[in-house]
């Protein structure tokens, strides 16, 4: 039992939207749609829950034909970036209001919001109105009324990006332990490739229109099929490089030789694009990684515990992405460890040839 | 540019304060030197911006002394004060262009029209706005305004301190850590005390030398970002910064000696204390957290692969999780499992705060 994307395409006008997408997901499965803005992912969704007709292409759910069929006919749920809520009811109306228009009875409806309210930090405000909230509780209470319901499907469109990041970090470890038990198909749009990772069950990586990826989520992000979904699937950016492969080295420009790694040995020799992500590049040698590079510094950016590094050589960009709490000052040198048996091997067009990690 | 001194300050918006809660601001003093670059951290209501606004006079304190390079400025209104300030959303004059709203700063205090034309090109260089003088700010995306009302702060050479408070809440994400690196840089550069208000934790430490972390009205540390990650002084700045944050665990203290989970953890701190053993907790990072042969037995619960490291979830005999991070090459054992703490970077907290 499962929704299917049978060869979907979304034009407006003589724009074309969403490309021509087949997709199978199952039931009881967590699937995100990572890609930066304007991929379309809302689209994608707008599809899915019957907000929006395709331009061509079939939908099917639970084994009936369900293109064309309205959101209200389907049991559906959708939390988008914006929250709503009904200004003039209690935070426990704003949940109940899903539940009362199925007919439950109360005390059913009562533990219902109870538990909802319960996962999203929201028992102790169930009597305020909205306005009465912060934006991060306002925010709360939308997702509590979307997964309060047993909808067959539930759509979540960045529902965590406004708020705060340790709010996002527990919220982000609870939400996945709320559908386990439960048989519907859950759609988390998000353009953080971190978001994704710790959902795990699949993702589907998107870039202008195009799905260019769908599996579970540690193999796509270890097995890019191509640059894009790498680029999609990596924050900070991939580094890529045009590179050729000579031998046991790979040159740079003129001046830049490093060893080709584990993966890539094999190869032959030839043209390739590079593309390494950043946790593979460090300010310290580790695991015997000996290959380095050296530039100046552009960037140096501190996060709670990690340490981005963008640094300038031949005109090019590398970022670092490295554990812990490194300050780097800007315009000073660095020099990067560069692990090469991490590196993911493209052709001219972009298609992975070797790699992975 | 000013070092500033805030003298056993304290500030309530309550008549007639009689409880702890009362005060927005409890009593501190902090000297902030001459030219140096400052973040105020923390939750909303934590009370960063009541701070932020006796520092700038649109808050006269409850009590305390507010010094300006030794000269009281308690009770100086904000013009005194000779201060900049740069708010979450843009304030500029939609109908002038971007250049006279660069300028207009300067040209209210009679600057002659040379100077004001170099301090205007040098912003607008930093702030990569130069193609745009022309333009009418109204035009401009919010990004664009935003700029203009850095450039605004940034653009008079005489002030005491330039303020920001949260500048870069309507800047969108893929531009934001542009703008975070370049204000850290402009700091390099022009070396004025600038103080920064912000709920995020990555702005305020790519920007600041000093961070000044807040909670309920208190300041809970002031420190680099190295120490703030390698040592809070509070659990909250172990919870609040890092992510995951640090683990808190229940523990006795025996001579110096830490025991947890009947086993005995070496600490940094360990010696120092000198208390009776109530409240007293362990803190340690899940970064300074390793599988070993020997140390506190554990099972393995869960594991979340976030790509770059694995965020391992442990639990103890007696029901404590324990989160560690594990590099993506290392394996992880299964079940049944023994976990290290590095004891530098393992700390002893008495009620709350780090054991001095």
């Amino acid at each position: 039992m499962s929704l299917e994307l049978k060869k979907i395409t979304k034009r407006v006008g003589a724009d074309v939207t969403i490309y021509e997408t087949s997709l199978v997901l199952e039931e009881g499965s967590f699937n995100t749609l990572l890609g930066p803005t304007l991929a379309g992912k809302t689209t994608l969704m707008q599809l899915m829950a019957g907000l929006d007709r395709p331009t061509s292409g079939e939908i099917w759910f639970r084994g009936t034909n369900v293109t064309g069929v309205p959101v209200q006919k389907r049991n559906v749920s959708m939390v988008y970036q914006q929250f709503i809520n009904y200004p003039n009811f209690t935070v426990f109306e704003n949940i109940a209001s899903p539940l009362r228009v199925a007919g439950l009875d109360a005390g059913e409806i009562t533990r219902r919001v109870g538990q909802a309210a319960e996962l999203l930090r929201l028992s102790p405000m169930l009597q305020r109105r909205p306005n009465e909230l912060s934006g991060g509780q306002q925010q709360r209470t939308a997702i509590a009324r979307a997964i309060v319901k047993d909808s067959d499907i539930i759509l979540l469109d960045e529902p965590l990006a406004n708020l705060d990041y340790k709010l996002r970090e527990e919220l982000r470890d609870e939400l996945p332990k709320f559908f386990a038990d439960r048989n519907c198909i859950v759609v988390y749009a998000t353009t953080e490739p971190t978001e994704a990772l710790l959902f795990s069950g699949n993702t589907a990586t998107l870039s202008a229109g195009r799905v260019t990826q769908f599996g579970p989520t540690a193999d796509i992000y270890r097995r890019p099929v191509d640059l894009v979904s790498a680029r999609v699937f990596s924050d900070p950016p991939i580094n890529t490089a045009a590179v050729t492969k000579r031998g046991g080295e790979v040159i740079i420009g003129d001046a830049i030789r490093l060893p080709v790694g584990a993966a890539a040995t094999g190869i032959p020799d030839g043209d390739y694009i590079i593309g390494i992500r950043p946790h593979h590049i460090r300010p310290q040698a580790r695991n015997g990684v000996a290959a380095s590079i050296e530039g100046t510094v552009l960037i140096a950016e501190l996060s709670g515990s990690e340490s981005a590094l963008h640094v300038e050589l031949n005109g090019q960009t590398w970022v670092s992405q490295s554990h812990g709490i490194h300050p780097f000052k800007v315009g000073s040198r660095a020099k990067l460890y560069v692990d090469m048996d991490h590196a993911f091997f493209f052709d001219a067009d972009g298609r992975l040839v070797v790699g992975g990690g | 540019m000013a070092k500033i001194i805030l003298r056993d300050l304290r500030h309530t918006y309550v008549a007639s304060p009689r409880i702890d809660a009362d005060w927005a601001l409890k009593k501190f003093t902090l000297e902030w030197a001459d030219g140096g670059a400052y973040a105020l951290l923390g939750p909303s209501g934590c009370g960063k911006t009541t701070l932020l606004n006796l520092i700038s006079g649109l808050l006269t304190p409850t009590e305390g002394r507010i010094l300006f390079d030794g000269r009281d400025v308690t009770g100086a209104s904000p013009e005194e004060r000779n201060i900049a300030q740069v708010f979450q959303f843009p304030v500029i004059y939609d109908t002038m262009t971007v250049y006279d709203n660069l300028a207009f700063p300067l040209r209210n205090r009679r600057v002659s029209a040379r100077e004001v034309d170099d301090r205007v090109r040098e912003v607008a260089t930093m702030l990569e706005l130069d193609s745009m003088l022309k333009h009418r700010a109204a035009g401009l995306t919010a990004d664009g305004k935003q700029k203009i009302s850095l450039g605004r702060g940034l653009v008079r050479s005489d002030v005491n301190v330039i303020m920001f408070d949260e500048p870069l809440t309507v800047i969108d994400p893929h531009l934001k850590w542009v703008l975070r690196s370049k204000l850290k840089e402009l700091h390099q550069r022009i070396r004025r005390t600038m103080i920064y208000v912000t709920h995020d934790q990555t702005e305020a430490l790519t920007f600041a030398d000093q961070v000044v972390v807040m909670k309920d009205g208190e300041i809970v540390q002031i420190g680099t970002p190295v120490e703030l990650f390698e040592r809070p002084s509070h659990t909250f700045v172990g919870h609040f910064i890092g992510s995951p944050g640090m683990n808190v665990l229940p523990c006795e203290v025996r001579g110096g000696r830490a025991m947890f989970a009947g086993e005995t953890i070496e600490t940094a701190n360990g010696v120092s204390y000198r208390g009776e053993g109530k409240g007293v907790e362990i803190g340690v990072r899940p970064e300074f957290i390793t599988f070993a042969a020997e140390g506190v037995p554990v099972d393995v619960t869960k594991v979340l692969d976030a790509g770059r490291y694995r965020i391992v979830e442990t639990m103890t005999q007696a029901g404590h999780t324990i989160k560690l991070l594990v590099p993506e090459d290392e394996r992880i054992p299964e079940g049944g499992a023994r976990l290290r703490f590095a004891p530098e970077r393992t700390q002893i907290y008495e009620n709350g705060w780090m054991v001095t």
